[in-house]
């Protein structure tokens, strides 16, 4: 029993002076941010890389988690009779919540990991430590873009994620199922208000710096080898997946 | 002058550094030789502050590196130009581009100046025709020319190489290592040359010193290392399996 406390312990230990570091990180490339010089043009880069490349998978997976919420509501609704409020059902689950949330899982599946290989792999060749020594702060040069990046992608991505699943909703409600087209959009408009929407943006906007922040620090301290990498990348994933859940637990009680 | 004094460094409780004394002396060129995981390498990151002892100091013109404020590292970096083994080139970018990098991001020199120094230093490394390949384009030698250029390009003080002929054939290892002879004659630079590559370093390096179970086991100059009666030195520098070094296959 004792042992397995030491053990419970040690690991939390662990993981609490990893958060520790995490956060230092975090907030040494957040003054970064808000300090001269900026690579802008990296910036643009990496909301391209984030942002533009990460709408395949934002549109395939909001078109169905939209056409999901339409056939998983629609029966439930009918058997109280209020198959009208499908179309806020669908619009305030995804604004509110889902869009937000699921965008940024694709988007810490999709770049983050991607991040956390690139960083990891410069760590592993001396290209971290070269920067250093050619007098440049890594951070200020491969954190930043990406934290700029992704806080300005991720309400973007979220976005087009809550549209396109509300688009969905509305082809299983309304073409498929023969929900009335205006009561899908007329209800909606009656319930969804500009909280609930801006809400989901701030949640969007922090989700991106966490994904930024976890995917980036993981990076810099790969282990080294292939096997550093891919460990890192796996962690940077699993962390920021576990993390926006909680982060997402943590907001929603705290905004409404 | 490069100063390290009773240099400690230890991971884990394993001592890799446990006393290490070196002097090397302003426009002199020292090679650094010892077993793989002797330590070569740790101690060359610590006269740039990539690592910091854990007891004794690196001195660099009389200043302590460990105890140096960001401001006066900055300006120490900027003086040292340091050759990783990897050549620590950046994938996605140029060979023009790499060697120009620290030039755009540390000076404020217009792009046809940089293009000129840039052009310069490659023509200096046999490359001037390279410079629009990616370094997954270039052989092993071509990559270890790239790092050279890029780091001469900031026109360094002190250079200090990690084994950079490592991994190369015999050819290409005895043009790398002139080409080093052929830039530190011609600019006077300080250097420290972390290597195996004996007897072909005998040519270059005005003094070797030999690390050994975490120390300076010896300096002495080319020829005399070759006739040393040191036990330690003799199995190294003539590749013996038998004698005083323990070593795994």
């Amino acid at each position: 029993m004792i042992t397995y406390c030491t053990r419970w312990g040690a690991w939390l230990v662990k993981k609490l002076a990893h958060l520790g570091k995490c956060t230092v990180f975090s907030v040494e490339a957040a003054i970064c941010c808000v300090t001269p010089p900026l690579k802008w043009d990296r910036v643009v880069k990496q909301i391209w890389f984030i942002g533009w490349k990460s709408m395949p998978v934002i549109c395939l997976t909001a078109a169905f988690t939209g056409m999901v919420l339409a056939l998983q509501g629609h029966p439930t609704l009918r058997r109280v009779g209020s198959e009208a409020f499908l179309g806020p059902l669908v619009a305030l689950s995804l604004i509110r919540e889902l869009g937000p949330v699921l965008a940024a899982l694709m988007v810490t599946g999709r770049a983050g990991s991607s991040i956390t290989a690139q960083i990891g792999i410069m760590r592993i060749n001396d290209q971290i430590d070269a920067l250093e020594l050619m007098g440049l702060n890594p951070v200020r040069y491969l954190v930043v873009p990406n934290l700029i990046a992704f806080v300005v992608a991720m309400p973007l991505l979220s976005a087009v994620f809550d549209v396109i699943a509300i688009f969905g909703g509305y082809l299983l409600g309304v073409r498929v199922l023969g929900l009335n087209a205006g009561a899908y959009f007329g209800e909606m408009n009656n319930y969804v208000v500009l909280h609930d929407i801006l809400n989901g943006l701030y949640k969007s906007m922090s989700f991106g710096a966490l994904i930024a922040a976890v995917c980036c620090y993981k990076g810099f301290n790969s282990r080294f080898g292939a096997e550093g990498v891919s460990t890192a990348t796996t962690q940077a994933v699993v962390d920021a997946s576990v993390l926006i859940l909680v982060w997402d637990y943590l907001l929603t009680s705290l905004l409404n | 002058m490069i100063f390290i004094e009773n240099l400690q460094k230890s991971f884990g409780g394993q001592e890799v550094l446990r006393d290490v004394t070196l002097r090397v002396n302003t426009g002199e060129f020292v090679a650094l030789v010892g077993m793989s995981g002797s330590g070569k390498s740790l101690l060359l990151r610590h006269v740039v502050r990539l690592m910091r002892p854990d007891s004794g100091r690196v001195l660099v013109d009389g200043r302590d590196v460990a105890l140096m404020p960001r401001q006066e590292l900055e300006a120490l970096r900027s003086r040292i130009g340091y050759v990783f083994q990897s050549g620590a080139l950046f994938d996605s970018e140029t060979v023009f581009d790499n060697v120009a990098f620290p030039l755009r991001e540390k000076t404020r020199l217009g792009e046809s100046a940089i293009r000129k120094k840039v052009m310069e230093e490659l023509d200096q490394v046999g490359l001037a025709d390279a410079e629009h390949k990616f370094p997954a384009q270039l052989s092993g030698g071509m990559l270890k020319r790239v790092a050279l250029a890029r780091t001469l390009v900031r026109a360094p003080e002190i250079i200090l190489f990690d084994e950079p002929t490592t991994g190369l054939d015999p050819i290409v290892v005895n043009s790398i290592l002139q080409l080093f002879d052929s830039v530190h004659k011609r600019r006077n630079l300080t250097g420290i040359l972390v290597s195996h590559e004996i007897p072909e370093i005998f040519g270059i390096v005005q003094k070797i010193a030999m690390l050994h179970e975490g120390r300076i086991a010896a300096v002495e100059t080319p020829e005399s290392i070759q006739r040393s009666a040191n036990p330690v030195i003799d199995q190294f520098v003539n590749g013996k399996t038998e004698g005083p070094i323990r070593y795994q296959n």
